[in-house]
């Protein structure tokens, strides 16, 4: 219970953050022509902000299931990749029923909260995800029914909120430690110049690819001690 | 095509995404390179994802870029993750308003 609970405050603020992204995603999906209960529902089963962008942008336009299944592959093949960096913390109280059902809950942020953690339980990881799927449900479900009432102006600026989660994940560490600025800074070296030079790769093969490249490189210059990572 | 055959396999490609290498995954990593770049992976991930589509994300570069500027200062003085995003926000919105 006490492993749970510390979870559950630990997902505190990314469920809050959850409610005003997705808050901009239903506003986006209801102008799309997606019903309130069908752009609820996307939300309660993906829980990802990138795949459902781009997710409602093919069901508006009517795209095949093929482009749906690539899209949603190239973007969402970082989750993999997180899953499997935590799965070299599990502890022994995550048997494979817990492990199919808690993996659902795995994100961007709840990833980088997790990783900080130095061995994960179930109970901590239940927590964790609790606070953050209802965030990202209700906030979907405000944004679509009273999304339109809101002035142009505010929801465009709400745009950003999304990012600056991000920024708030990687500045701190990058902050305190070099080999993680060096990182970081190369990715977005990389990440503009696939958008401006290399125009022919699509958006999510060019994050994977930059991500790539500068963990790659961190990887080979800056090898973590054993104490780094715990 | 009904809209829920588009989130079936939306909900089905994310999941098995996120589920077979956290279950199947069983090993210790010895590698110390491959532990190294799990480590720098997801710094990598978000830092390409925000630049520099951060830029574009309330449809004007000017006001995109002071919240930008706030958001950076803000997570660099270690505030809290939702001080630090809404803060982007209203700082963009402000900066609209006056243009």
């Amino acid at each position: 219970m006490k492993e749970f609970l510390k979870g559950l405050s630990h997902g505190v603020p990314i469920a809050l953050g959850y409610l005003s992204v997705s808050f901009g995603f239903g506003i986006v999906a209801v102008g799309l022509g997606i019903s309130v209960l069908d752009a609820v529902l996307i939300s309660v089963s993906n829980l990802t902000s990138a795949g459902q962008a781009a997710g409602v942008e093919i069901i508006a336009a009517a795209g095949g299931l093929v482009e749906m299944l690539l899209t949603q592959l190239v973007i969402n093949i970082r989750y993999a990749l997180m899953g499997f960096s935590l799965s070299q913390r599990l502890d022994d109280s995550f048997t494979t029923p817990k492990r199919l059902l808690l993996s659902f809950g795995i994100t961007d942020e709840v990833f980088a909260v997790a990783s900080a953690q130095r061995v994960l339980s179930a109970r901590y990881m239940a927590g964790l995800i609790t606070l953050p799927i209802i965030g990202w449900s209700l906030g979907t479900l405000l944004g679509a029914t009273a999304g339109s009432l809101l002035p142009e102006d505010i929801a465009s600026a709400m745009g950003i909120v999304l990012y600056g989660m991000f920024l708030a994940i990687i500045v701190p560490p990058a902050r305190k430690e070099k080999s993680v600025l060096a990182v970081v800074l190369i990715a977005a070296a990389c990440s503009v110049i696939f958008k401006y030079l290399f125009t022919f790769v699509s958006g999510g093969f060019a994050i994977i690819l930059s991500a790539i490249i500068a963990a790659v490189i961190g990887a080979a210059l800056f090898p973590v001690k054993e104490e780094d990572e715990q | 095509m009904s809209i829920y055959i588009y989130i079936l396999v939306m909900a089905g490609v994310t999941y098995v995404i996120r589920m077979l290498p956290f279950t199947l995954f069983r090993q210790r990593i010895t590698s110390r390179f491959v532990r190294s770049l799990l480590y720098y992976l997801p710094y990598a991930v978000l830092s390409a994802m925000t630049f520099p589509a951060i830029f574009y994300s309330t449809g004007d570069t000017v006001t995109a870029a002071v919240g930008t500027a706030v958001a950076l200062v803000l997570a660099y003085l270690k505030l809290p993750l939702i001080v630090v995003a809404l803060a982007a926000a209203v700082a963009a919105y402000v900066t609209g308003a006056f243009l």
